[in-house]
C-alpha cells in the first residue's frame, strides 16, 4: 500500500481546505490589515501579520523537513542550518541596501566598520544586486546540502548517525558564524535594515507583500511536494524509508534520490529563510543552535509526519502555542516543549494529522506496524 | 634541616630585641656629619648582611628613630625603646630629636633594607627580597646575593636567588664572570632569563661572551619550546580526559541500546549540581570537612544522576523502543525538562563550586610550565573511573549481560538474560558515569543549568568516532579529539580548531561509518 494509493481519495478535500486557507490569508489578511482602519473589530494589527508571517515560514521549513524525514526517513537536524543559511543570503542583500543610512554613514555596514575594516570581503561582492542574492538564497543552502548529502549518503551514514552529523554540521557552521572575523556581524547578525528593492520595510504595504509571497510560497512549495510524493520519485523515496536495501538489490541507485531530495528540501528552507528575514527584521546565529533544529523536527512530529498538510499545522500549532505561552507563563513554556517531545513521541507518533483526518484504511490496530513508525533497527 | 633554620631565625629575633648594633655605630648613624657618612654607616651595616638590623633601618627610613644626648631611640609604636641601653621607656621624652634623612639616605636604605631581607627568617619574605633585587640590577649586592646563596636552604628563594647573581654578574665588567653569569642564568631557561642574555647581546665587547650569549639563548629557546610541547599535550590530555568522562556514559547506553541519549549532557549537569549541594551542606555542617566534600559528593553525584538515568529509562526510552530516531526527540524534550526543573529549583544563574584547598595550585613540572593541580585531577580521575567501567564490563556478571545483550539482544534473551533490567541497569549505569563526569567538570568549569549542552556535540563526536560500545575506541578517540584540538588552537584559535575537528570527523566517518573500532564479525551486520 503506497502512501498515494492512501491519499488519492481523500485529495479534492484536502486541497479544497488548503486552497480555501490561502485565499483567506490572501485575501481576508490585506483587507483587514490595511483597509479596515484601526479601532474596528476587523482590523488586524501588523503585529499578528508579522506574526503569522513568521509562522508560515516556519511552516515552510516544516515541510522541506517533511518531504526528507517523513517521506524519506532521513532525519536531518541541519535544516536550521539551511534556514539560517537562506535568511543570511537575503540578509547581506538586506545589508547592503542601507546605503550610508547605517550609524556610521558608511557603504560598509555598521559592523565592518565597527571593526575597523576598509573594503567588503570577497564573498559580499555582488550582493548589492538583488537577483544574486535570489541566487545565494538558493545557491549557499543547497551546494552546502548536496556536497554534504552526497559524501554522508554514499557512506550510507544514515539514521540517528545522521540526525548526529548533521547536528555537528550544525554546530561547527553556529560556531563559525559567532566569529566576527567571519564577516557576518558575529554574534549580533544582521539587522536594522531599511528597504527591500526600494520600498520600505517599515511601511505596512511592503510587510503585506512579504505576507502574501510567504503564503503562495507555501502553496507553491505544497504543490511541488504533492507532485514529488505522488511521482515515480516519491514512491522510491518512501521505499528507501522502509527498505532501503531491498530497493538497492533491486538496482536502484538510492544515493541519488536521497541527495537529490536532500538538497531540494535544504532549498526550500533557504527560500523560508530568505522570506523569513525581512519580516522578521534580524538574523543571527542562533537560528544555527542545535535547540531551533531539533524544534523543527517536533513541528513536524506533532503535525504527523508522511503527510504534506500534518507538518503545516504542526508549526502553526506549536508555534502559535509558544507565542502564547512565552507571553502568558514564559516559565511554563520550556515544559510545555519538553512534554511535548516525550508525549507526543509517545503516544502520538502520527502526529496531529491523524486525529483530524480519520484515516480510512488504516485502522489503530495497523498503525503500530505501519510503514512510518516501523522500527528503524535497521538505521 | 627545616627545624634547624626555624631555630635559627628565632635566635635572630631575640637578638634583635637586644639590638646588634654597637652603641658606637648607633651613635654613627643618630649623629652623622653629612648624608655621604651617614650613608657609608648604612652600607656597613648592610654588608654585615644581619636581619637584626633591619628594624632599627627601617625605624630610620620611617622617621622612627629619635636621638637625645647619648640615647638613640626608636618608637615601636606604643613602646620606646632606648638601643643603646636597651631599656624601655614609656614615653618619647619631648625634648628627643627626630633623626632627619635625605632622598640620597631613603634610597641607600630603601636599597639596604631590601638586600637586609635576603636574611629574612621567613621564606616568603627572602624570595620578595630576591626578586626585589633582581628587578633593581644593583651590582654592589653581589657579595650579599653570594652570602645569602652560601646559607639559603630553600630550594625556590635558592633558585631566585641564583637568577639574581647570574642577572648581576652579567653586567659585570670582567669577561670571565660575564661567562659564569651565562652559565648560572641558563640553570633556569625561562623567559625572563632569555631577555636579560638578549639584552646583553648588543653592549657586548668580548668574542667568547658573544658566543657563548648566542649559544645561551638558543639553549633556551629549545628549552621554552619543549615546554610548551609538553603544555600542548598537557593541556590535550586534560582535554581529553574530560571528553572522555562526558562520553564513556554515552558509549554505553548508545552501544547497548542504539538509542541517543540527548538528555546525556543534562545527566552530567545534574551530577555537578549534586556537588553542588553537597559543597552547600558541608559549609552549612560540617565546616571542619570541607576540605574533603568532594569524597562525599562523588557518590551522591553518581546516585542522583543513576537515579534521573533510571527514570528516563522507565519514561522515555522505553517506551519508545525500536524507534531511535522519536528516541532521539523525546530525549531531548527530557532534556529542556531536566534543565527548566534545574532553572526553577537553583535559579538561572551559575552557582559557585569551589576547588578544595589541596586542589588549588600547581605543581612546576618544568621552568616555563606549572600543571595546575585541578587538571592533574582531573586526569587521575577519568583514569580511575575508565577502570572502573572496564572492570564493571570485563570482570563482573552485569557486566558479562551487558556485553551479551550489546551484542546479540535476541539470543541473550532466548537464553533467559532479563534484557529490560539489563537496559535499565546500563541506563543508571551509564547516568552514574555521567554523574561522577558532572563532579568532576564542576571543579574546572561553570557550574549551571546550561551545562550539559556544551558538551552533548563533543561527547556524541567522541562515541561515533570511537565506534559505539567499545571501551578502547572511546578512550583513543577521546585522547586524540583533545590532542588534536590543542595543538591547532594555537595556530587557528579555539572556535577555528573546534570547526577543523568536526570537520575531519565528519570526513572521517565518509571512510569509516563505524569508527576506529568497527565491530567484525555478526555484530558489523547488524550495524
Amino acid at each position: 500500500m503506497t502512501l498515494s494509493q492512501r491519499n488519492r481519495p481523500r485529495l479534492p478535500l484536502a486541497v479544497a481546505i488548503t486552497l480555501a486557507a490561502y485565499l483567506l490569508l490572501v485575501v481576508a489578511f490585506p483587507v483587514c490589515n490595511l483597509l479596515v482602519p484601526a479601532g474596528k473589530g476587523l482590523h488586524l494589527s501588523d503585529y499578528a501579520v508579522g506574526l503569522v508571517g513568521k509562522i508560515l515560514c516556519y511552516a515552510m521549513v516544516a515541510v522541506a523537513l517533511d518531504l526528507i524525514w517523513g517521506f524519506g526517513g532521513i532525519l536531518s537536524l541541519g535544516h536550521g542550518l539551511f534556514f539560517a543559511l537562506g535568511g543570511y543570503a537575503m540578509g547581506m542583500y538586506l545589508m547592503r541596501s542601507i546605503g550610508r543610512e547605517g550609524v556610521y554613514g558608511s557603504v560598509l555596514p555598521d559592523f565592518m566598520v565597527f571593526l575597523d575594516w576598509k573594503e567588503l570581503p570577497w564573498y559580499w561582492r555582488g550582493t548589492e544586486h538583488f537577483l544574486w542574492a535570489l541566487a545565494l538564497v538558493v545557491l549557499a543552502p543547497g551546494l552546502l546540502a548536496f556536497v554534504f548529502g552526497f559524501f554522508a549518503f554514499r557512506s550510507r551514514i544514515k539514521g540517528v548517525y545522521f540526525a548526529i552529523i548533521t547536528q555537528a554540521l550544525t554546530y561547527a557552521f553556529m560556531l563559525l558564524f559567532f566569529r566576527n572575523a567571519t564577516g557576518f556581524g558575529g554574534n549580533n547578525g544582521f539587522t536594522d535594515f531599511k528597504r527591500i528593492l526600494g520600498f520600505p520595510l517599515a511601511d505596512p504595504r511592503t510587510k503585506m507583500v512579504l505576507f502574501v509571497l510567504t503564503a503562495t510560497a507555501l502553496l507553491a512549495e505544497l504543490a511541488l511536494c504533492r507532485f514529488i510524493v505522488e511521482s515515480k520519485l516519491g514512491r522510491v523515496l518512501t521505499a528507501i524509508r522502509d527498505e532501503e536495501s531491498r530497493l538497492r538489490f533491486c538496482g536502484y541507485e538510492t544515493t541519488r534520490y536521497k541527495v537529490f531530495v536532500f538538497t531540494l528540501s535544504a532549498v526550500l528552507c533557504g527560500i523560508a529563510g530568505a522570506l523569513y528575514v525581512p519580516q522578521v527584521g534580524i538574523i543571527n546565529p542562533s537560528e544555527m543552535s542545535a535547540a531551533s533544529s531539533i524544534e523543527i523536527a517536533i513541528w513536524v512530529a506533532a503535525g504527523g509526519r508522511g503527510t504534506l498538510l500534518g507538518p503545516l499545522l504542526g508549526a502553526v500549532a506549536v508555534n502559535g502555542a509558544k507565542s502564547f505561552l512565552t507571553v502568558a507563563f514564559p516559565d511554563a513554556w520550556l515544559y510545555a516543549l519538553g512534554l511535548m517531545f516525550i508525549l507526543i513521541t509517545r503516544y502520538l507518533p502520527r502526529g496531529l494529522a491523524s486525529l483530524l483526518l480519520r484515516a480510512p484504511r488504516a485502522p489503530r490496530a495497523r498503525i503500530a506496524h505501519s510503514p512510518a513508525v516501523a522500527p528503524e533497527r535497521s538505521a | 634541616m627545616r627545624l634547624a633554620s626555624v631555630l635559627a631565625s628565632c635566635l635572630l629575633l631575640a637578638s634583635a630585641a637586644a639590638s646588634a648594633l654597637t652603641p658606637d655605630e648607633l651613635h654613627k648613624l643618630a649623629s652623622a656629619e653629612s648624608a655621604g657618612k651617614l650613608v657609608d654607616q648604612i652600607d656597613t651595616i648592610v654588608a654585615r648582611g644581619d636581619p637584626a638590623d633591619a628594624a632599627v633601618l627601617r625605624g630610620l627610613l620611617e622617621g622612627r628613630l629619635w636621638a637625645l644626648g647619648d640615647q638613640v631611640l626608636l618608637d615601636e609604636g606604643g613602646a620606646v625603646r632606648d638601643l643603646v641601653s636597651g631599656k624601655v621607656v614609656a614615653e618619647l621624652p619631648a625634648d628627643a630629636e627626630k633623626i632627619s634623612i635625605n632622598n640620597r639616605v631613603r634610597r641607600s636604605l630603601e636599597r639596604g633594607l631590601a638586600a637586609l631581607g635576603l636574611f629574612a627568617p621567613g621564606a616568603p619574605e627572602r624570595l620578595a627580597a630576591a626578586r626585589s633585587l633582581q628587578d633593581s640590577g644593583d651590582a654592589e649586592q653581589l657579595p650579599l646575593v653570594a652570602r645569602a646563596l652560601a646559607v639559603e636552604k630553600d630550594p625556590q628563594v635558592k633558585e631566585t636567588l641564583l637568577s639574581v647573581q647570574g642577572a648581576l654578574l652579567l653586567a659585570s665588567p670582567r669577561a670571565s664572570e660575564r661567562l659564569s653569569a651565562i652559565e648560572i642564568l641558563l640553570r633556569d631557561p625561562t623567559t625572563r632569563n632569555r631577555r636579560l642574555l638578549v639584552e646583553r647581546v648588543s653592549p657586548e665587547t668580548d668574542e667568547n661572551v658573544r658566543h657563548a650569549l648566542a649559544a645561551g639563548i638558543q639553549r633556551i629557546d629549545r628549552s621554552l619550546a619543549r615546554a610548551e610541547v609538553i603544555g600542548w599535550v598537557f593541556g590535550g590530555l586534560s582535554l581529553g580526559s574530560v571528553l572522555l568522562l562526558a562520553a564513556l556514559g554515552l558509549s554505553i547506553t548508545f552501544g547497548l541500546m542504539g538509542v541517543i541519549n540527548m538528555a546525556h549532557g543534562e545527566l552530567l549537569m545534574i551530577g555537578a549540581y549534586a556537588t553542588y549541594v553537597v559543597q552547600t551542606f558541608f559549609r552549612a555542617h560540617l565546616p571542619g570537612g570541607l576540605s574533603f566534600y568532594l569524597l562525599a559528593a562523588a557518590p551522591i553525584a553518581f546516585l542522583a544522576a543513576a537515579f534521573a538515568g533510571m527514570l528516563l529509562e522507565i519514561f522515555v526510552v522505553r517506551p519508545l523502543y525500536g524507534r531511535p530516531l522519536e528516541t532521539l526527540l523525546a530525549t531531548w524534550g527530557a532534556s529542556l525538562l531536566f534543565i527548566q526543573i534545574v532553572r526553577g529549583i537553583f535559579g538561572a544563574q551559575n552557582v559557585e563550586v569551589a576547588n578544595p584547598p589541596w586542589m588549588s595550585g600547581g605543581v612546576k613540572a618544568m621552568p616555563g610550565l606549572v600543571l595546575p593541580y585541578n587538571r592533574l585531577a582531573i586526569i587521575a580521575f577519568a583514569v580511575a573511573v575508565l577502570c572502573i567501567v572496564w572492570l564493571l564490563l570485563e570482570r563482573t556478571r552485569l557486566g558479562l549481560l551487558v556485553r551479551a545483550v550489546m551484542q546479540n539482544r535476541g539470543i541473550a534473551g532466548g537464553l533467559g538474560v532479563s534484557t529490560p533490567w539489563i537496559d535499565r541497569l546500563a541506563f543508571a549505569l551509564g547516568g552514574g558515569i555521567a554523574g561522577l563526569s558532572g563532579c568532576a567538570l564542576s571543579q574546572i568549569g561553570n557550574v549551571g543549568p546550561e551545562l550539559g549542552q556544551g558538551f552533548i556535540v563533543d561527547s556524541f563526536m567522541v562515541v561515533v568516532l570511537g565506534g559505539v560500545g567499545q571501551l578502547a575506541g572511546t578512550v583513543i578517540a577521546a585522547a586524540g579529539l583533545g590532542q588534536v584540538n590543542k595543538l591547532l588552537e594555537p595556530y587557528a584559535g579555539a572556535v577555528l580548531a573546534k570547526i577543523a575537528v568536526l570537520a575531519f570527523i565528519i570526513i572521517f566517518i565518509q571512510r569509516r561509518p563505524q569508527g576506529l573500532f568497527a565491530p567484525r564479525g555478526r555484530a558489523a551486520e547488524e550495524a
